[in-house]
């Protein structure tokens, strides 16, 4: 591990700030929250991996599953009391991690996530063909010199639930006269969760082949649909030498706001669950507020932890793929639900493919599909746009 | 070495006595003040040098510029008065003292030095400041706040070190012969004191309101005048350069900002409460503040807008509360041009 | 997989019972100095029950069992000197009720300090408990064990100890008992006029039972704050001035501390006084006459009151306060120690300099101060010592200064508190023989197989 990272390890007081929001309402590290012991939180992982480094501890099973059960949601980051170390703390677990994948000690689901992903493309294993089919019927050409290149990513490319979400934002941004393109087949996966997951060597060259597909076909502008192809566009690619203006789809929607876009009446009760992608990583906490704000009859309600305290759902870091989380109610995401069931809200508004599905599958999970349901913040704009659709 | 260019003579045939008798916080006859006056003069202990709030005031009512401010604090200090309690004196001296720290930077100008506030740097942004280059710290610091302190001896020993830093480390290898100062306690310092005291400023000191205003010039196309009322809290080092004072009005017509009239303007300008507050003097402390921003809310300001930090951390609160918004003065002009 | 492994799983489930390495790394130490022992289990139950069951079973099996809350004690008080099974409670953190008109909460024992201020600021925003400077994921259980104090420890009455209300406790045998007017009535207001058995269980570090639920007095959480800080250069001067300051009753927490770090504070020493009002005039007036209290230290110049930056106050007025976990990197090394000596308040003097003879001998940096506990009944003196985790020789010095601190705040006429299991076998051969006796006597019939906390108040 690089000598600035094991320097840092003996600094942690293991003083458990890590495992909180700002306001201390309960439990916000994912891992912490689901399994409870003091070696799943930030400060545990910390002091493990300098035990593993000073050779006092083993790198087995249970070891990778610590480091693996962290989700980089960076609320750690946010909470850590000392400033000297607390910006590092998500680039140590994952400096881990890459040794670990160099060693060949990693989980067996994080093994084959990182194999799907290097021999198929996606970590669905599904042919590289499919990659455009989410939008059949949308009219929505190959990016060919557009304004923008609309990039979907993995699950919004193959997952059910992101396929939805991809669907929804695509058309809107189209009904508003947006000027984009999509890459269809020749779209690669964006290599966030890859490196995340400690697989750099993947990452870089996932990014590499966008890179080239990008350049190669002149584009300049991105949306993306999902914070985390957004993260790595905006704070990974330059670093591989691919430099774009990277947009969320949700600042093209708040910049056309009032103009291309202006929304209709939406009679409902609202809460927004921050992506830590879009949040914690990339600071932006305003522009799906200002969406949803800008919408009559609709009654915005904040969860007491939001913005840089949001919980996250658990879908961060690969755990979206690889599950290091399991099942149970301490799961992040049925927390999160019931902290939006406390608001009263009829509607958890996302942003994000993973957060999606994640919350979605919370919800049934909690039995509480009566009484909360989860959208995604383009569906909402367009449902009370309908006639623009 | 460096002393004061004091002429007692000029005080001698002075029959005014204004450095007292404008004073706002020495409540003294003519009497009164020519003998105490003549003590201080003298270099005898005088109720003066134990009243004296260190507002700065009296070095602009002083028609001839014969620094009596100056000579207060030389005076204060030669007799061992203390406006502030030792320890907190101390504890200042150690920690605004210089680090050492300081390297040779290449800058391009305009280069602006944020005195020991470098926490403001956030403020220096957007159009108005583009492309300026930032110094700041303990390395340049220009110590003049220790007038507060009763030590002048204090700012004669590290300013000629300072200024020498500052050339030495920024403007030589910079080829830049300006230095626009964030907060006029700088400016005070390179215009007033320096030579006051003899010491050679080697560049140009400008004024942050002047730069600014020369900016709103070119970007004149850009504002949108802002359209409210807002009153100035004039600190106390900007007596040291009262000539500065026009460019308030200058920037404020330029934004669209009227300035209220006031009972506690100008001259009158009332100190923001933070150096008696250090003198322990409570009373007088809440009195000023309720008297100021009692004025300038009867005065109709929406705003209250500073130039020197501190004043900002002293009365920020207070004015908020009174409904008026504290604001420091780059960022009343970078709201005027919608930033 | 062995049989206490397997019935320890049948009883808390299989998630919640580790033997792995993993855990017994990060459970066999604490932040301080003391050397780890690894536990053979680590166990996390999710009820009372689960407790009863655990704790059955350790007895009938003879193994040890260690009680841990937040796990931030710092002095190993947590540390499985005889191996066995740690029993980390956080699990167990519901807040069962809060009665706002008889002013008590009841909280399961892993409930922390943050997450019952920010239920109270929720759902009953005029009340507030006394917390303590540890960080907000400390427990309440874990704290009141150990007679914490905190910031209304001043104007409320000293430690939290005192402000118990009611226990629920499983005994070393296992059963389930509880203590306080819960005993009898539904309440949990009240621990008189009932024989007061809570003290068997505060001051023991978990020698005696476990604690499931603590009742906790609430105070008012007046809206106004604010702070004064009194800066002085005469260690001498201390007590006259915080008796001034305590005299007035109109401070909220009172603390007293002095460091060589940063320069600028080297060879002062400032006295933190918090304020808290239900308006504007109250604060102002509050203040008045606190400053009152003190014009004859500020009319000689000799002492004073500083302006505090905006920052600063922010950070003085933070519960917990942030800052100061940054102690721990002083050193650039994740590690601080402290021995918390309960003291006569004329004892501070003393205690600086001795803190500072101590420091300067070995060679090691330190902060020193006090918290005032009670209207000036007495004072929790902290001689923290920061250091580097990575350099071994700095750790060894630390828990040198940390042994002969001990040793001074006993000289000093003081007690050390939460202290490790070396300062424990100090206290004890202090301590009057009849009591010693006494503590063995109430361990033996509570605990017949000696499996609490063993190595905890052990009589040699």
């Amino acid at each position: 591990m690089d000598r600035d990272y094991t320097e840092l390890l003996h600094r942690c007081f293991r003083c458990g700030w890590c495992k909180l929001p700002t306001n201390y309402q309960d439990f916000n590290c994912p891992a912490y929250l689901k399994y409870r012991f003091e070696s799943f939180a930030s400060g545990g992982r910390m002091w493990l991996i300098r035990a593993w480094l000073n050779g006092e501890i083993e790198p087995g099973e249970r070891f990778a599953k610590i480091l693996y059960s962290c989700v980089t949601c960076r609320n750690c980051v946010e909470a850590c009391a000392l400033p000297n170390i607390k910006d590092r703390l998500v680039d140590i677990f994952v400096a881990a991690r890459a040794d670990l994948v160099e060693q060949g000690r990693i989980p067996p689901a994080v093994r084959d996530y990182l194999k799907a992903l290097s021999v198929s493309g996606n970590p669905y294993k599904m042919p590289q063909e499919h990659r455009g089919n989410w939008a059949e019927g949308l009219g929505i050409e190959r990016y060919h010199g557009q304004e923008y290149l609309f990039y979907v990513g993995d699950v919004g490319s193959y997952d059910e639930v992101g396929m939805r979400m991809a669907r929804s934002v695509a058309a809107l941004l189209q009904s508003a006269g947006v000027s984009l393109g999509i890459l269809g087949e020749e779209e690669t996966s964006d290599g966030n969760d890859a490196r995340a997951l400690g697989e750099k060597g993947l990452a870089d060259y996932l990014a590499g082949q966008n890179i080239g597909t990008f350049r190669n076909k002149g584009v300049k502008k991105i949306i993306t649909l999902s914070p985390h192809g957004y993260n790595a566009m905006r704070n990974e690619y330059p670093v591989c030498g691919g430099v774009f203006e990277v947009f969320h789809y949700t600042q093209i929607i708040n910049l056309l706001l009032g103009g291309r876009i202006r929304p209709g009446e939406y009679l409902k009760r609202v809460t927004y669950h921050d992506p830590c992608y879009l949040g914690r990583w990339n600071n932006e906490y305003g522009a799906p507020r200002r969406i949803l704000g800008s919408i009559r009859g609709l009654v915005f309600v904040e969860m007491d932890r939001n913005r840089n305290n949001a919980l996250c759902c658990g879908g961060g870091g690969g755990n979206f793929f690889t599950d290091m989380l399991g099942t149970g109610p301490d799961l992040s995401s049925r927390a999160r639900v019931r902290e939006a069931l406390a608001t009263g809200a009829e509607i958890i508004a996302v942003a994000c493919p993973q957060c999606y599905k994640m919350l979605d599958d919370a919800v049934k999970a909690e039995g509480a599909q009566d009484a909360i349901e989860v959208k995604e913040v383009s569906e909402i704009v367009s449902a009370s746009w309908g006639s623009h659709l | 070495m460096h002393e004061l260019k004091f002429d007692p003579g000029m005080c001698g045939r002075c029959t005014t006595i204004d450095c007292i008798m404008k004073c706002q916080y020495l409540h003294y006859d003519l009497k009164t003040a020519l003998s105490e006056h003549e003590r201080l003069v003298d270099g005898e202990q005088s109720t003066i040098l134990t009243d004296c709030v260190t507002c700065y005031a009296c070095e602009e009512y002083c028609p001839y510029h014969n620094h009596p401010f100056y000579l207060i604090v030389d005076r204060q200090e030669e007799l061992g008065v203390h406006p502030v309690p030792k320890p907190l004196e101390k504890s200042q001296v150690v920690m605004m003292g210089p680090r050492g720290k300081i390297r040779p930077k290449t800058l391009s100008p305009p280069v602006i030095n944020m005195c020991f506030f470098t926490v403001m740097n956030a403020c220096i942004r957007g159009r108005l400041f583009e492309g300026a280059s930032l110094i700041g710290g303990s390395d340049i610091f220009c110590n003049l706040m220790f007038l507060h302190f009763a030590r002048n001896s204090t700012i004669r020993q590290r300013l000629p070190q300072m200024i020498e830093n500052i050339m030495k480390n920024y403007l030589e290898p910079s080829g830049v012969g300006e230095l626009v100062c964030y907060h006029d306690e700088c400016y005070g310092t390179y215009t007033s004191w320096a030579p006051a005291y003899g010491i050679e400023v080697p560049f140009r000191p400008v004024h942050l309101f002047d730069f600014i205003y020369r900016r709103l010039l070119e970007l004149k196309a850009d504002i949108k005048p802002l359209g409210v009322t807002v009153a100035y809290q004039r600190p106390c080092s900007n007596r040291l350069c009262p000539h500065t004072d026009h460019f308030v009005d200058d920037i404020f017509s330029l934004i669209g900002a009227r300035r209220p009239k006031r009972e506690f303007e100008y001259e009158h300008a009332l100190c923001c409460g933070g150096v008696p507050e250090a003198q322990q003097r409570f009373e007088l402390t809440e009195e000023l503040q309720a008297k100021n921003v009692e004025d300038m809310k009867a005065a109709g300001a929406q705003y209250c807008v500073f130039n020197c930090p501190f004043c900002f951390w002293t009365l920020a609160e207070r004015v908020f509360k009174a409904g008026l918004v504290p604001i420091m003065m780059s960022d009343l002009c970078l709201m005027a041009l919608g930033e | 997989m062995d049989q206490i492994h397997e019935r320890l799983t049948e009883i808390v489930g299989a998630a919640y019972v580790s033997d792995a390495a993993e855990e017994k790394f990060i459970y066999s130490r604490d932040q301080g100095v003391q050397e780890p022992h690894a536990p053979d289990y680590v166990v996390l139950p999710g009820s009372a029950e689960e407790v009863s069951a655990v704790v059955g079973l350790a007895n009938r099996e003879k193994i040890p069992v260690v009680p841990m809350g937040g796990g931030l004690v710092l002095s190993g008080l947590t540390i499985p000197q005889k191996g066995g099974i740690v029993l980390d409670m956080k699990r167990m953190n519901r807040i069962i009720e809060v009665n706002e008109k008889s002013h008590y909460a009841v909280v399961e024992a892993g409930t922390s300090q943050g997450m019952l201020d920010a239920y109270l600021k929720k759902h009953h925003s005029a009340l507030k408990h006394s917390l303590p400077d540890a960080p907000p994921v400390a427990t309440i259980a874990g704290n009141i064990a150990i007679h914490g104090s905190g910031h209304l420890s001043q104007s409320e009455g000293g430690f939290h100890s005192e402000m118990v209300t009611g226990l629920e406790v499983v005994l070393p045998t296992g059963e389930l008992v509880r203590l306080g007017s819960c005993s009898t009535v539904p309440g949990w207001f009240s621990r008189a006029p009932l024989p007061d058995l809570v003290g068997l269980f505060l001051g023991w570090n978990g020698t005696t039972g476990v604690i499931t639920k603590v009742g906790i007095k609430l105070y008012p959480r007046p809206p106004y704050h604010d702070v004064l800080v009194f800066m002085t250069e005469d260690i001498d001067a201390a007590p006259d001035i915080l008796c001034r300051i305590i005299n007035t009753g109109m401070a909220e927490d009172i603390n007293y501390a002095l460091a060589p770090k940063p320069d600028y504070l080297n060879g002062f020493q400032m006295t933190v006084i918090n304020i808290t009002a239900h308006s504007e005039e109250e604060l102002g007036m509050k203040k008045k006459i606190i400053r009152e209290s003190l014009r004859h230290y500020f009319e000689t110049k000799e002492a004073g009151f500083m302006p505090v930056p905006p920052n600063l106050k922010a950070n003085f007025l933070e519960v917990p306060q942030k800052a100061l976990s940054k102690f721990a990197d002083v050193r650039k090394g994740g590690g601080f120690e402290y021995v918390g000596a309960i003291m006569p308040l004329e004892k501070i003097p003393q205690a600086c300099r001795a803190g500072m003879e101590i420091t300067g001998r070995i060679g090691i940096t330190y902060s020193l101060g006090a918290r005032i506990i009670g209207r000036g009944h007495s004072a929790m003196f902290f001689f923290a010592y920061p250091f580097n985790r990575a350099d071994a020789s700095e750790v060894g010095k630390v828990a040198r200064a940390l042994e002969e601190t001990n040793e001074t705040a006993l000289k000093l006429g003081g007690i050390p508190w939460k202290t490790e299991i070396s300062g424990q076998q100090l206290i004890l051969r202090q301590m009057d023989p009849q009591t010693r006796e006494l503590m063995e006597k109430i361990r033996g019939v509570l605990d017949p197989n000696r499996i609490m906390n063993p190595g905890n108040w052990e009589v040699a």
